[in-house]
């Protein structure tokens, strides 16, 4: 019963934080004047905004975006990236590209990034454990789209391995083919590559907690081997706190690296959002914004609740 | 019996030790150790932090120094014709950059980058035959630096003999056709008298039925289809061009004395060794240590305005935070309660927002109405969410220290809150903040490099530049001129190393309880 109202309380102030956010971002970017256009192409299109509502006050408009948003899941239509288009379609439209390539670059990185954190604990102070701690530095530091360029030029120029970007649809014949998930080799690395030195980090210090605590001694002593030991008793607690920080970390990157995707070419939603920047579309800078809030939210709301359900010994709700 | 043997010692035996002095403590000999100081003890057994503290410095100083010291300025073009150069730097003899790229030379383009080397040695090419080539060779001026061995490539179904070469980027320019005044000619004639190096070259003949292509100044020997010619106008290959060199294609006058320009209208029509013009109308050598961007710009110039922009925008915002969040994180945690309650959920919301939306509507507001300058509004966007991570910090260390026992003591002597926040708890926090502030620097730097590189903020102009920007200039010129994009990103990604590893020693020399926490 607790954990049900702790839940509740939870979803209640993400609501109340999402939408002190959406108004915040609504004003202010309404308040900005449009540019009116002229001619007789303008009239008509004066017309169409007027239609759309835009020629009322900013909080009437708002009044109206919160009234459609709640009666049909409109969140406004699109004037300069995709014409005329509602803006949860075009953004519906950009998400299967940052999908797959950010489940693609989980894919890679979480067993990698285990399997090096795992070492690294086992191997606690030795060279390879030194290795690994120089590397999970780099790639924790270096940010992604300066290692984008590096993979770009070494692998992609000199060594013609991959290709440049993202082929197109009809290049790879569709979105889910061999052919697209190689021309999206060098994105995925990129990204994978924090991800990697993330999860071993992770990794090395709970299993490391792990593997000093008592109750592998009591395992040691009742005659387990070291490895059946590491193999039943630590890595099974060391992975319980991993899986909320994959969850997390998914959540989170789902929004996609705007500016991997502005490298690579790849057609998703950071670059729809950097589309919608550059160009002023205002319903759908609103839309991707509170897209890119929800999944903040999300991903914090799902990290907290999953340590509570996936560890009884956290008790949720408690201070 | 040697326990009693002091049981009967007459009273004279006695005497004082001392009766007039006063007795005290010894003083220490040893210094008294501090925080700082206890810090900087174990700071110093880290070596990495302390490598990384080095590189930052070295980083640090290039940024306040070399805008000083380069002979090169912002915003200044070098010059059109050295865009895209390649490093170069040269210490004595030996090369660290060499400011060469690699190429593959045909026979005939391999002539032609040594007759630049040739002439520019010999300017009335008085040598001849294979002294001259190997003059050419060995110049100062050769775009030749290294020659490989021939090799055979096939290309659309002929063979070809091809060799792999080091071409330096700077003498391949080599000579170009100038249209200058007669005063200029003048100057330069007199320049060249004073500095001993020779800017002018004589002219070649234009009308001349070998000289195929009059607008390219390197064409300064008789040619048939690009391939030198003997004296009866046959061409010649590679083998027989080392042998006999190549025959010049001067201009002359009608006593065969060799002309150096041509009177065109009121001007003059010259042909110049550019890497010496540009000695002459610069005052230096066109020598760029990073090499030159896409414009003419000389990157190292441009690298350490970028770096400044980074380091004034990092520190601007690690200070502001500092401040504030520590004022926040002390008056959340102190007071607790309700004031806490509805602090933290002001904290809650604005973590949450998205720091891109943040820095576009800074941008759109301020900057674009021209309420704030671009960095200004870059400045104001980064402290909106900057100091949530220390006033966190600081609230949690609140917490732990406000109610222990000497808290309650002070408070009963009568010490005020604002006493007890900052006289007796704060102290407590300050490593756990310069810590989180020192950590803040590295991510302002890589987020202001992104929005730049993106584009959203645009921090270029005539006295500013960022590294982003500069990255997203080189960009297209990746395959080919890599350095461009490519030393830019080596240097941000050596500061990020390095931030980071001196950041996780800071935080393990204040707070050695946390060491290795999060490594």
């Amino acid at each position: 019963m607790r954990t049900f109202k702790y839940v509740l309380k939870r979803l209640l102030f993400l609501a109340i934080t999402f939408f002190i956010i959406l108004t915040i971002t609504f004003c202010l970017i309404k308040m900005l004047q449009a540019e009116v256009p002229l001619g007789k192409q303008g009239q008509t299109e004066l017309a169409r905004r007027k239609a759309l509502g835009w020629d009322k006050p900013i909080l009437v408009q708002y009044g109206i975006y919160l009234r459609n948003l709640f009666t049909k899941f409109d969140i406004g239509t699109s004037l300069k990236v995709s014409y005329m288009t509602p803006v949860a379609e075009v953004i519906a439209s950009r998400m299967p590209p940052t999908i797959l390539v950010n489940v693609l670059s989980i894919l890679l990185g979480l067993p990698l990034g285990i399997v090096l954190g795992i070492f690294a604990a086992l191997k606690k102070n030795t060279w390879i454990d030194h290795v690994v701690s120089v590397v999970i530095v780099v790639f924790i530091s270096v940010p992604s789209f300066v290692l984008a360029f590096f993979l770009q030029y070494f692998l992609s120029f000199k060594a013609g391995w991959f290709p440049l970007v993202m082929f197109s649809k009809s290049e790879a014949g569709g979105l889910f083919t061999w052919k697209m998930v190689y021309s999206l080799m060098l994105p995925i690395m990129a990204s994978a590559f924090y991800e990697i030195a993330y999860f071993a980090r992770t990794v090395r210090a709970e299993l490391t907690e792990a593997l000093t605590s008592d109750y592998m001694l009591l395992a040691r002593t009742k005659g387990l081997t070291q490895s059946k030991a590491v193999i039943h008793h630590a890595l099974k607690n060391a992975m319980v706190p991993i899986l909320p920080v994959v969850i997390g970390t998914f959540l989170s990157i789902m929004g996609g690296s705007m500016v991997l995707e502005r490298i690579f070419a790849i057609p998703g939603v950071g670059d729809l959002t950097l589309k919608a920047l550059s160009t002023l579309d205002y319903d759908l800078f609103v839309g991707t914004a509170m897209f890119y809030t929800l999944i903040g939210l999300l991903a914090g709301i799902v990290t907290d609740l999953s340590y509570g359900f996936l560890d009884p010994r956290i008790k949720m709700g408690e201070r | 019996m040697a326990e009693n043997q002091f049981n009967s010692i007459p009273v004279e035996k006695f005497r004082f030790v001392q009766q007039k002095e006063k007795l005290h403590d010894k003083a220490l000999k040893t210094k008294p150790i501090g925080y700082f100081k206890d810090a900087w003890i174990r700071f110093r057994k880290n070596k990495a932090s302390v490598a990384a503290a080095i590189v930052l410095g070295i980083i640090f100083l290039y940024a306040l120094l070399v805008p000083f010291f380069s002979v090169h300025k912002l915003g200044e073009k070098a010059d059109a014709t050295y865009k895209k150069m390649f490093p170069r730097l040269y210490i004595g003899e030996t090369a660290i950059f060499d400011g060469a790229k690699t190429m593959s030379l045909n026979d005939k383009y391999l002539i032609n980058l040594v007759a630049i080397g040739m002439n520019a040695e010999d300017p009335e090419m008085e040598k001849k035959g294979h002294e001259s080539w190997e003059e050419g060779i060995g110049s100062y001026y050769s775009p030749v630096l290294v020659l490989g061995e021939e090799r055979v490539v096939e290309e659309s179904g002929k063979e070809n003999v091809k060799r792999d070469a080091r071409v330096s980027t700077y003498n391949i320019i080599g000579f170009r056709y100038l249209q200058i005044t007669k005063e200029e000619y003048a100057s330069i004639r007199a320049w060249e008298q004073e500095h001993d190096v020779r800017v002018l070259y004589p002219m070649v003949n234009t009308a001349d039925k070998y000289c195929e292509d009059p607008s390219d100044a390197n064409y300064w020997y008789k040619t048939k289809k690009g391939w030198p010619v003997n004296e009866k106008g046959k061409r010649i290959e590679l083998e027989q061009t080392m042998e006999l060199g190549v025959i010049d294609n001067f201009l002359r006058d009608k006593e065969g004395n060799i002309l150096y320009y041509k009177e065109q209208g009121t001007m003059y029509s010259v042909r110049v060794l550019y890497y010496n013009y540009y000695q002459y109308t610069h005052g230096y050598e066109p020598t760029f240590l990073f090499g030159t961007d896409g414009g003419g710009y000389d990157i190292a110039t441009r690298m350490a305005y970028g770096l400044r922009t980074s380091f004034v925008l990092s520190f601007g915002v690690a200070v502001v935070c500092f401040i504030f969040g520590a004022f926040y994180g002390a008056i959340e945690g102190y007071y607790g309660g309700w004031t806490d309650l509805l602090m933290e959920r002001i904290v809650d919301i604005l973590w949450r927002m998205p720091l891109y939306i943040i820095v576009v509507l800074f941008q759109l507001h301020l900057v674009n109405t021209g309420k704030a300058s671009v960095l200004g509004g870059l400045l104001m966007a980064f402290c909106v969410t900057g100091w949530i991570g220390t006033a966190s910090l600081v609230r949690t260390q609140f917490y732990r220290f406000k109610n222990q026992e000497y808290i309650l003591a002070a408070r009963t002597l009568g010490a005020k809150d604002l006493r007890l926040m900052f006289r007796h708890i704060f102290p407590n926090a300050i490593g756990t903040i310069i810590t989180s502030s020192v950590f803040a620097i590295p991510s302002v730097i890589m987020s202001e490099s992104t929005f730049s590189y993106l584009g959203i903020v645009n921090l270029n102009s005539r006295n500013s530049v960022s590294l982003g920007t500069m990255m997203a200039d080189g960009k297209e010129f990746l395959s080919e001129f890599p350095h461009i994009l490519l030393i830019p990103a080596t240097v941000i990604a050596l500061m990020m190393i390095a931030f980071n590893l001196f950041g996780n020693g800071l935080r393990d020399a204040f707070n050695p309880s946390l060491r290795g926490a999060d490594e």
